[in-house]
C-alpha cells in the first residue's frame, strides 16, 4: 500500500474489518429483494422506504456520534415524539417556522443532556434516561396525551408528502445532506478527529490541548437536533404530532449504531456504515412486508420483531468474525 | 532431573508471516529463567503458545517428561502453570481472598463455599510474601505492587509448579521490586520455577538462574547467567557487533557540551496538590536538562505542573512569551510538547491511524476553510514516519497494531510535528527494546542539537547521567540539588540521591 494514496479504501470505511460485514449483508439483502420481488425496486417502495425510514437514520448518526465519544443517549425517541407535537403547533406557520423550531426544540434537551454530562459529571447513561422520561412527560403535558394534527393548509404538509424533482422524498433529501454535512464532519475536521480521540481515551486527548468539553457537549447537543428533526419528519409522515410514538427507538438507534460496526466503547466508527446499519434493520421489515404480501407465510408484526432481532444478532457475529480476520492477518 | 519445561522446534505463523521458528526452551525445576530479546523477537508468542493461548504449528512441549497440550486458561492453571500478566487480570472489585480462590473455592460440607478457610489460607500465603493486608477488602484498594503479589499468590495457591512472569516489575517502584525478588526467590525455594520476562537487564543479573536469548522468532542461545555479560547479551539481542555498540556508549546520548542558550522558562518554588513541595528549575535554550530522583519524588508531578495539567498552590512559572501555562491548550500554543509516561493510558489513541495519532496535536494549525488540510497532513504524516523511520505498513494503519517502540516513536512525532521549544519527555525509552531506545535516544539528541530544549525525567540513570546537560534532583517533592555535566558519573548521581534520603531521616 503506497503512503501517499490519494483513496484509501480501508480509510473510508474507517475500522476496515469491523463494518465490511454491514455493506455485504445491506448489499446482500437489497440483491435478495430484488431478484425476488417484482416491485421492490420500484419508485413507489423505494420513496415510500426512505421516508419511512429517514427519521431512523437522521437519529442514528446522531447516536453515532454520542457512542463514539464513549456515551449514550437514551432519550431520542422521547424527544422525536416531542418535537412531532412542537411541530404539529407550529405547523401553521409554515414549514419554514415548524422544522426550525422543532430542531431547536430538540437541540434545547440535547443541550440538557450536554449540561447534566459534561457539567455535573453525571453518567450519560443515567442523565439522558432522566431526560428521556421527562420528554416523554413534557410530549403528553403539552398535546393532553392527544395527537395533534397539523395544519393541512399549510406548507408543512409538502414535506411528508410532496417529493423533490418529482423524484424523492423530501425527507430523503434532507437527511441526505444531514448525513453527508456529518459524515465531512466527523472525518475531515478537527471537531470530528476530537470526538473520535475522545471514545480512544479522554486524557490523552485533554492533554494534547484538544477541547474535549466542548466536543462531548457538541455531541449530545447534535443527537438532541437530529431527534427533533426526526419529530418534524414523524409528524410529516403521519399528518399529526405523535407523543405515544417513539418508543424504543433509541434502542433501533443503538442497534443501527452497533451494525454499522461502531464499537460501544468508542473510539471506532462512521456514519456512512451507521446508515448502512440502519437502512439494514429498515430493509428487514421491508422485505418481511413483501413476503407477505406475497400471500405464502403471514407473520405478524411481533414476529416481524423477532426476526429483526435474529437478524442483528446475525449480523453482529458476521461483523466480529470479519474484524477478527482482519485482526489476524495484520498482528 | 529431568526438566520441567522442554519445548522443542516450535513454528508459528499468522497468517503467513513467522512469528516463531525452531525455537527451543527447557526450564528447570525451581530455577529462575529469563527470556530476552527486542519486541517482535517472539518472546510472548513463545509464552502464549505454552500457556494454550495460541496453538503452535510444529515442535512439542513436555512437563515433566509427558506432552503437554493445553488449550485454555483453566487447563493451564490445572497443569500448574500460572501466568502473571504486565496489565494485571484479576477483578479489582471483588475482595482480595476471592481473587486468590476463584474457581478454586474451598467447600464446607454442605457445598457452599468455606470463607473461613478462604480467608485464612489467603493471609497465610501473602504473611510468607511479608504482606500484612485486610484480606476481606477489595482488590483495587491496594498497590500496583501489592495486587501483583496477590496474583504471586493465587499461583502458589494453585499449586502452580511455573510461575510466568510478563514485565513484572515495569510498574514498580526500587522497594516494591526487592520485596516481588525476595517472594520470587521463596518460590524458588519451594522448588517453584519462574520464567521471568523483562527488559531490564540489570534485574536478570540480580535474580535469575539462566537467560534465553530470542532474535526474529528464533530462540538465538541459552546461558548461565553468571556466565554472561551486559554486552554479550545485547550483541545477542540485536545481533550486531559488539565494539560497534560499545563505542557508542550505552546510550545514543551525549550532555554536557551546549553552550547555555538564553532562558525559555523558570520555574521558583512549585507547590501543588499533587505532593510538589518546593521545586525550582530553568530551563535553557538548546539544553537537555534531567530530573533525578527516585520514584514519587514528585519528577512527573513537576512535568504535569510545568504544561499546566495540575493547578499550583504556590509559586511561579515564568515562560519567556510572558503567557501564564495554566492549561495544557495555552503550554501548546506556546510550543510546549509533554511525551507522558504511561503511552497508553495517555499516549496513544489506539484505533486512530499513525496519520492521526501523529497530527493530533498541531490540529488548529492544520485548519484550512473549517476543514482538516489532509494533503499538508499526509505531507506531515509521511516526513516524520521516514525522518524517525517508523515501522509501519502504512500511515493509515491503526496505531494499536505497532509495536511499543514504534508506538513511542509515533508520539514522539506527535510532538515534534508541533515543532516544539520545549519538549518534556517522561520515560521516554520506558518499555521499548533496546534497538528502538538507541534509535529514539539518537533522534532526541539530533533535535537538541537543531536548538530543541529538553526536560528529561528517565529512571534510567545511565540515561541521566550521559543525556543531560544539567540535572535537577528533586526529593519529596522538593528541588535538593544541581549538578552539572561534563564529568557526571551515575555514582555521584546515586551518591547525592543517597545523600538527601540519608540526611531526610537524620533530620
Amino acid at each position: 500500500m503506497s503512503v501517499t494514496t490519494a483513496f484509501d479504501l480501508r480509510r473510508h470505511l474507517r475500522g476496515g474489518g469491523h463494518s465490511a460485514g454491514v455493506w455485504a449483508a445491506l448489499a446482500a439483502l437489497i440483491l435478495f429483494g430484488l431478484l425476488r420481488y417484482e416491485n421492490f425496486g420500484g419508485a413507489y417502495n423505494i420513496s415510500s422506504f426512505l421516508n419511512y425510514n429517514a427519521m431512523f437514520i437522521v437519529i442514528s448518526v446522531g447516536m453515532c456520534f454520542v457512542i463514539l465519544t464513549g456515551g449514550i443517549d437514551l432519550s431520542v425517541g422521547s424527544v422525536a415524539a416531542f418535537t412531532s407535537v412542537v411541530a404539529a403547533y407550529l405547523s401553521p406557520w409554515g414549514i419554514q417556522i415548524a422544522l426550525p423550531g422543532a430542531v431547536m426544540a430538540g437541540l434545547a434537551i440535547g443541550a440538557l443532556n450536554a449540561f447534566f454530562v459534561v457539567a455535573m459529571r453525571i453518567p450519560p447513561f443515567i442523565a439522558t434516561l432522566a431526560t428521556m422520561l421527562g420528554a416523554k412527560g413534557g410530549a403528553l403535558v403539552i398535546s393532553g396525551a392527544q395527537t395533534i394534527s397539523i395544519d393541512w393548509g399549510s406548507n408543512f404538509t409538502k414535506l411528508g408528502m410532496g417529493k423533490a424533482f418529482d423524484l424523492l422524498p423530501w425527507t430523503a433529501v434532507i437527511t441526505a445532506i444531514v448525513v453527508v454535512g456529518l459524515w465531512i464532519l466527523l472525518e475531515r475536521t478537527s471537531l470530528g478527529r476530537t470526538v473520535l480521540a475522545i471514545g480512544g481515551g479522554e486524557d490523552a486527548a485533554a492533554m494534547m490541548g484538544l477541547n474535549t468539553r466542548g466536543a462531548k457537549a457538541f455531541v449530545y447537543m447534535l443527537s438532541g437536533g437530529c431527534a427533533g428533526l426526526a419529530g418534524v419528519f414523524l409528524a410529516s409522515g403521519f399528518g399529526a404530532g405523535q407523543p405515544l410514538e417513539g418508543i424504543g427507538w433509541e434502542l433501533s438507534a443503538i442497534a443501527s449504531v452497533v451494525v454499522g460496526g461502531t464499537l460501544l466503547t468508542g473510539g471506532l466508527g462512521s456514519v456512512g456504515a451507521t446508515v448502512a446499519g440502519a437502512l439494514l434493520l429498515g430493509l428487514v421489515f421491508n422485505i418481511l412486508n413483501f413476503e407477505n404480501g406475497r400471500g405464502v407465510i403471514s407473520l405478524s408484526a411481533y414476529w416481524q420483531m423477532v426476526i429483526r432481532g435474529a437478524f442483528l444478532l446475525l449480523v453482529i457475529l458476521l461483523q466480529s468474525r470479519l474484524s477478527r480476520a482482519t485482526q489476524k492477518e495484520l498482528s | 532431573m529431568t526438566d520441567l519445561i522442554e519445548m522443542t522446534g516450535i513454528g508459528k505463523k499468522f497468517a503467513g508471516v513467522i512469528a516463531l521458528s525452531d525455537a527451543n526452551l527447557s526450564i528447570r525445576p525451581g530455577e529462575v529463567h529469563a527470556i530476552i530479546g527486542q519486541n517482535g523477537a517472539g518472546k510472548s508468542t513463545l509464552i502464549k503458545v505454552l500457556t494454550g493461548v495460541y496453538r503452535r504449528d510444529a515442535g512439542d512441549v513436555r512437563m515433566a517428561g509427558r506432552d503437554l497440550s493445553i488449550t485454555s486458561a483453566r487447563e493451564a492453571q490445572d497443569a500448574g502453570i500460572a501466568t502473571i500478566y504486565q496489565e494485571l487480570s484479576l477483578v479489582p472489585l471483588r475482595s482480595v481472598t476471592e481473587n486468590v480462590i476463584m474457581g478454586y473455592e474451598p467447600r464446607t460440607r454442605l457445598g457452599l463455599i468455606d470463607w473461613k478457610a478462604a480467608h485464612d489460607r489467603t493471609r497465610q500465603i501473602l504473611t510468607r510474601f511479608g504482606v500484612d493486608i485486610d484480606v476481606t477488602r477489595p482488590l483495587g484498594e491496594y498497590s500496583t505492587a501489592i495486587q501483583q503479589l496477590v496474583a504471586i499468590a493465587r499461583a502458589v495457591s494453585l499449586k502452580a509448579q511455573l510461575v510466568i512472569m510478563d514485565e513484572a516489575t515495569s510498574s514498580l517502584d526500587d522497594q516494591e521490586i526487592e520485596t516481588l525478588f525476595s517472594v520470587v526467590r521463596g518460590l524458588k525455594q519451594d522448588g517453584v520455577a519462574v520464567l521471568y520476562i523483562s527488559h531490564f537487564l540489570d534485574e536478570l543479573y540480580r535474580i535469575c538462574d539462566r537467560v534465553t536469548v530470542m532474535r526474529d522468532g528464533r530462540t538465538v542461545a541459552t546461558h548461565d547467567v553468571a556466565d554472561t555479560t551486559k554486552l554479550g547479551l545485547v550483541t545477542e539481542m540485536l545481533g550486531r557487533d559488539a565494539g560497534e555498540i560499545q563505542a557508542a556508549g550505552l546510550t545514543a546520548l551525549s550532555g554536557g557540551h551546549s553552550d547555555p542558550g538564553p532562558v525559555l522558562l523558570q520555574a521558583t518554588g512549585l507547590r501543588t496538590r499533587t505532593g510538589l513541595r518546593g521545586v525550582d528549575l530553568t530551563i535553557r535554550k538548546g539544553e537537555i536538562l534531567g530530573l533525578g530522583g527516585l520514584l514519587g519524588s514528585g519528577r512527573t508531578e513537576t512535568a504535569r505542573a510545568l504544561f499546566g495539567l495540575d493547578p499550583l498552590v504556590s509559586g511561579q512559572i515564568t515562560h519567556h512569551s510572558g503567557a501564564a501555562l495554566d492549561n495544557p491548550a495555552t503550554a501548546i500554543t506556546q510550543r510546549i510538547g509533554f511525551l507522558t509516561e504511561d503511552r497508553k493510558v495517555d499516549g496513544i489513541i489506539p484505533h486512530l491511524s499513525v496519520r492521526e495519532n501523529i497530527t493530533l496535536a498541531i490540529l488548529p494549525q492544520l485548519r484550512k476553510g473549517g476543514a482538516i488540510d489532509r494533503a499538508r497532513e499526509r505531507e506531515i504524516a509521511d516526513h516524520y514516519i521516514k525522518a524517525l523511520q517508523i515501522k509501519t505498513a502504512g500511515m493509515e494503519q491503526p496505531i494499536r497494531e505497532l509495536s511499543g517502540g514504534n508506538q513511542q516513536k509515533v508520539l514522539l512525532a506527535r510532538w515534534l510535528a508541533l515543532e516544539p521549544e520545549i519538549l518534556i519527555l517522561d520515560e521516554p525509552t520506558r518499555g521499548v527494546d533496546v534497538g528502538a531506545k538507541f534509535e529514539i535516544q539518537s533522534i532526541i539528541r539530533d533535535q537538541v542539537a537543531a536548538g530543541l530544549s529538553v526536560l528529561l525525567i528517565s529512571s534510567e540513570f545511565e540515561e541521566l547521567v550521559e543525556g543531560a546537560d544539567r540535572i535537577v534532583v528533586l526529593q519529596d517533592g522538593r528541588s535538593v540539588r544541581e549538578l552539572h555535566n561534563p564529568g557526571l558519573t551515575q555514582d555521584a548521581l546515586i551518591g547525592v540521591i543517597a545523600q538527601h534520603q540519608n540526611s531526610e531521616v537524620a533530620a
